[in-house]
């Protein structure tokens, strides 16, 4: 530093005594918000490359699924958007556990929007009774809930047990309709998807009256 | 033209200093920066926590060459680090204990600046940078627990993304921006390792100098809560302080030392360490139609996931009850003054009705966000006349001794099967954690205070 010198003669220097001069602030100022729009701007085709792909949304497509082999309390579960989609074909008797549990579970009639399509909005939450068709996701957290269909008091399971499913994560229980029972962590009965019968023993997952393939 | 700096170095040190600040960084940060004296055990941590970056930078960089960020192949090139590449076990096991053992360091960091006040005036932003570096640390551990797309993978990155559907109104659309997929999968992989081996190392790398510059600017604290700057000598140096390097550099490698033959023996004895650095079920290949029987969250997030698990409907009532309890007592008893003595208690007022308004599922994630977030307002919470645990009433320490305690239980619960007992044991445990805290202006000014001494408390060893 020690070979600098001040120059005194610079007379296109700027007194810095000066107030700032009022229509440069006004262009700092454009020139930020402008330059700030641009910038806020470029996040957006980032922000969207996390949407999910072309491809993602192309392997939503509907599963056919032929029902007529499922015997009275077997289960199947097939693929629909990634998720597993449980096919239950219940017993009278546990049609008949159904009623008992009407008074344990938080929304007996399905009564919270989003879950539900109108034709399952009964006791059984299917378009025909014994054939059960869910989202084998927990409304909670997105776990697949194990099923355990001996009635009775076992692990992690309370003696008045009908029969139902258990999310091993945080342990909210459903009943064989898929209802969530009271003061359990899910929020919500187990999700029944869009389907629709092609005959007595074919439905289609993914496609009824308001949602076309 | 204007001509080289001078500096008092010679030669290509001297050269170095005229373009660069080599000398004044090192005698800044190292050869002048004068630390307490008094410094402890409880000191190693924070020295031990940079080791453990270093390696997990080191053997990540080595994993990456081997690892393939692909749903298909992903778990399958897990296990070929592990059994064809030559030494691929050794430096993948340093890295999955690395990740547990960064968590034991930083755990035992932050009890030390809970023990000894060094979140308190001035250090607050030292103590803000150490909570947003954990919170980076909870980001990275979660992203990276995902790559070997084993069946714990999975299914904990389902649970943790669905968290954000838990949001009111944009919850659901918000998870599958995050998974960029309507289930965990091939994108959402992809996402989380460039989140893993590139963004969050960033942040965190720049977090943790601005850690060190804001707590070189202030000066370290010590187990007496004492300010060192206070007194000096007549060359301007603190007289309870010795300059970082010699003195604590060597301190430091004891520390090293130790710790290398503990985290040795983890990587060659028990790198799974009974299933809690390594959880059994992550030896097997992630399945979306299958849950395991039961999951937990490795060790580390176990105390707060607890917090997530208790909070189910009945205990919305509790905590509705408290804010209201909390808000009746501010506005009578409190100490905010003007139009806070009203504002402050109609929000939570507010916050206790939409306690019972809003699902518990998403209460359930504010506790386990706000347990963390908490932290960060730390500074301001406690209010004792003393920094230092020392010098703080005896029944200070029991209550630390329970927050302790009250922890680790809240972890183990974590790491359980749900059960009725276990629920209510962590919805008290959630209540003690939080309590701790959001109680802390009032607690933290009880009590007889000892007299806090002029000079630190040093023997020589």
């Amino acid at each position: 530093m020690s070979q600098d010198t001040i120059v005194l003669d610079d007379d296109g220097a700027v007194d810095p005594n000066l107030p700032p001069d009022p229509s440069r602030r006004f262009w700092v100022g454009t020139a930020c918000a402008v330059g700030g729009v641009a910038g806020v701007a470029t996040a957006v085709p980032f922000v969207s490359t996390f949407a999910p792909s072309a491809k993602a949304r192309a392997a939503g497509a509907p599963v056919e699924v032929d029902v007529g082999d499922i015997a009275p309390g077997q289960m199947r579960t097939v693929e629909w958007r990634g998720k597993p989609v449980w096919i239950l074909r219940r017993t009278p008797e546990q049609l008949e556990g159904l009623k008992a549990n009407d008074a344990l579970v938080a929304d007996p009639n399905s009564d919270r929007p989003g879950f539900t399509p109108e034709y399952a909005k009964n006791e059984y939450r299917s378009r025909k009774p014994e054939l059960f068709v869910c989202v084998g996701i927990c409304t909670h957290l997105g776990c697949s809930p194990t099923a355990h269909f001996e009635p009775g008091a076992q692990a992690g399971l309370p003696a008045s047990w009908e029969g139902g499913f258990l999310c091993p994560c945080h342990g909210s229980t459903f009943d064989l309709a898929g209802r969530v029972f009271k003061n359990k962590p899910a929020p919500d009965n187990l999700e029944v998807p869009p389907y629709q019968y092609l005959s007595d023993t074919r439905i289609i997952v993914g496609v009824d009256e308001d949602n076309k393939a | 033209m204007a001509g080289e700096k001078t500096v008092e170095t010679t030669g290509l040190l001297g050269w170095l200093d005229r373009r660069f600040p080599v000398t004044s960084t090192w005698k800044a940060h190292l050869s002048e920066y004068y630390a307490p004296k008094n410094f402890n055990f409880w000191y190693f941590f924070g020295s031990l926590a940079l080791l453990v970056l270093v390696i997990q930078i080191v053997t990540g960089i080595f994993l990456v060459m081997h690892y393939k960020p692909d749903a298909e192949r992903a778990f399958q090139s897990v296990e070929y680090i592990m059994r064809e590449v030559p030494w691929g076990w050794l430096v993948r096991y340093m890295h999955s204990t690395g990740a547990s053992m960064f968590f034991v360091v930083v755990y035992l960091h932050m009890l030390r600046g809970l023990f000894y006040g060094s979140y308190r005036k001035p250090r607050e932003l030292v103590w803000i940078f150490g909570v947003a570096i954990f919170l980076c640390l909870m980001g990275e551990a979660f992203f990276g627990y995902l790559l070997p797309w084993g069946q714990m993978s999975y299914w904990g990155a389902q649970v943790i993304v669905n968290l954000f559907s838990a949001i009111p109104f944009i919850g659901p659309e918000l998870s599958i921006w995050i998974r960029g997929d309507y289930v965990v999968s091939d994108a959402t992989l992809n996402r989380f390792f460039s989140f893993h081996v590139i963004a969050i190392p960033l942040v965190l790398i720049g977090l943790v100098a601005a850690h060190l510059v804001a707590l070189h600017e202030v000066g370290s604290n010590n187990p007496d809560g004492i300010e060192i700057k206070g007194k000096k000598d007549r060359y301007g140096r603190p007289v309870d302080g010795i300059p970082f390097h010699p003195y604590y550099t060597v301190h430091d490698i004891m520390g090293v030392a130790g710790f290398l033959i503990v985290f040795a023996a983890i990587v060659f004895f028990a790198p799974e360490m009974g299933g809690y650095f390594l959880e059994y079920n992550n030896f097997i290949p992630a399945d979306q139609f299958k849950t395991p029987p039961h999951i937990a969250p490795v060790w580390y997030f176990t105390p707060f996931y607890s917090m997530l698990r208790a909070t189910t409907d009945d205990f919305t009532w509790v905590l509705a009850g408290a804010a209201v309890v909390a808000a009746v007592a501010l506005f009578f008893k409190g100490r905010l003054s003007g139009i806070w003595r009203l504002v402050v208690p109609v929000i939570l007022l507010l916050v206790a009705v939409l306690l019972r308004a809003v699902d518990a599922k998403f209460w359930g994630v504010v506790a386990m966000g706000g347990a963390v977030v908490i932290l960060f307002f730390l500074p301001w919470l406690d209010h004792s006349p003393v920094k230092s645990i020392r010098y703080r009433p005896g029944w200070h320490k029991w209550l630390y001794g329970i927050f302790i305690v009250n922890f680790l239980v809240l972890g183990y619960l974590g790491t359980q099967p749900p059960s009725d007992a276990f629920n209510l044991m962590a919805q008290i445990g959630t209540l003690i954690y939080l309590g701790f805290f959001l109680l802390m202006p009032v607690w933290s000014r009880l009590g007889t205070f000892k007299p806090v001494p002029e000079r630190v408390v040093f023997h020589a060893h």
